[in-house]
């Protein structure tokens, strides 16, 4: 039985850039990884959000029905849920559609042609919204994107059982 | 005016009685968060960041505005004035729509300082997303009211400073906005001499240089207590 933590992303409605800054931690993720087992992650093939995941980082604001969805799964399973960059902590730039209706916004896209809802995509919530909003969050990471020593000492912290004190090293914006 | 002996967090001052608690607090290096104050403008007293306890008085004071008196007993940091601040920081930044990663500010914004120093890392309060119009008809400047926290410096470096009273404040209340002239486009102001202090006394991104991009807008705005010093070495 292995001792390692678990540990999962998501990736929800943001620019990705908060999983490159993960990626930017470099060859100390080699280290993590001795601590923990990456178990869920767009950085990872698998395809369904274990039952059990200690540490959770999400990137994205909920801006969809499906974002919504996946967060409330992800926190049932979740001991310690991360907002992780500014667009889950504050929803950021996804939230500049906000002040503007879904119809408009549609319109705006359609570039004056009939607005409509592509099947195959998530229905857009009315606003995007930070993930506190709508579940608890357990340690809020600002920054767009938080660098890779903030992500580092978060980890470092959660997975020794210590609450990160980031006041200091990472604020909105950067 | 005469000299009075007060204390601050225990220590044991003393300053003018035409001084406010907030002048005699920084001439002690003792820090007290501001945000519409600034050096060279009237005092306002409106942000309500630099709230401070005095012995005798249940209300909280405003330190900016409140004078020093003989015996006083002032108090900057408690639970209570710490949970208010971060109330109000939040508050500005939930009434508003602050976007830190994309503004011309983000790196030199007083409120993106005053969230960080008060250890604000999300804001409980809901999000009201108001639909609020960019100004940027003027020439060479920009008016984006989604950043404006109504601190009023603009309105006060124009009329007391410039002496043009191009900025005013109008609506109440949560509907409260800055307008120039009689509600008229920025560009089509006839009393606007176009010449940037508003711009640059601005605490966060609201008021910026036209072509600057994120983090790119640095304000300066040192040149206020020089231009008051040589106006009283004049008259």
């Amino acid at each position: 039985m292995s001792t390692k933590k678990s540990l999962a992303t998501i990736w929800l409605d943001g620019c990705s850039g908060c999983h490159m800054s993960v990626l930017d931690m470099d060859e100390r993720l080699l280290a993590l990884l001795e601590q923990a087992e990456l178990v869920y992650s767009p950085l990872v093939d698998q395809k369904t959000f274990p039952d059990h995941v200690d540490i959770t980082l999400v990137e994205g604001a909920v801006s969809t029905e499906e974002d919504l969805k996946k967060i409330k799964l992800v926190r049932s399973k979740t001991h310690t849920l991360v907002s992780l960059g500014d667009c889950a902590v504050t929803a950021n730039v996804p939230s500049m559609r906000n002040p503007l209706s879904v119809k408009d916004i549609l319109e705006r896209v359609s570039d004056g042609a009939a607005p409509r809802q592509p099947s195959n995509v998530p229905l857009l919530l009315g606003n995007a919204r930070p993930v506190h909003n709508f579940v608890k969050v357990d340690v809020f990471v600002p920054g767009c994107p938080p660098s890779a020593d903030v992500i580092h000492l978060v980890l470092t912290d959660l997975l020794a059982g210590r609450q990160p004190d980031l006041t200091s090293i990472t604020r909105f914006g950067k | 005016m005469r000299v009075v002996t007060l204390s601050i967090n225990g220590q044991h001052l003393s300053g003018r009685n035409d001084e406010s608690v907030l002048q005699v607090a920084r001439a002690h290096n003792i820090d007290i968060p501001t945000l519409c104050q600034l050096d060279g403008l009237s005092t306002w007293g409106g942000c309500r960041l630099c709230l401070v306890h005095v012995e005798g008085n249940n209300k909280l004071v405003p330190a900016c505005v409140t004078n020093v008196f003989e015996g006083m007993v002032v108090q900057t940091e408690s639970e209570r004035l710490a949970r208010y601040r971060r109330m109000i920081i939040e508050m500005l930044f939930s009434e508003g729509n602050h976007i830190c990663s994309v503004c011309v500010s983000n790196g030199n914004c007083e409120l993106q300082d005053a969230a960080q120093s008060q250890g604000i890392d999300h804001i409980s309060l809901p999000y009201l997303y108001p639909e609020r119009t960019v100004d940027a008809s003027h020439d060479r400047f920009t008016f984006d009211p989604n950043r404006c926290v109504l601190c009023t410096r603009c309105v006060r470096v124009c009329d007391e400073v410039e002496g043009a009273h191009t900025w005013d404040v109008a609506g109440r209340g949560i509907k409260a906005h800055l307008i120039t002239d009689l509600n008229q486009p920025w560009g089509e102001s006839s009393s606007c001499t176009s010449c940037g202090k508003c711009v640059q006394v601005c605490p966060t991104g609201a008021l910026f240089e036209k072509g600057k991009g994120a983090g790119e807008m640095v304000k300066k705005n040192e040149f206020l207590v020089y231009l008051e010093e040589m106006r009283q070495k004049r008259s």
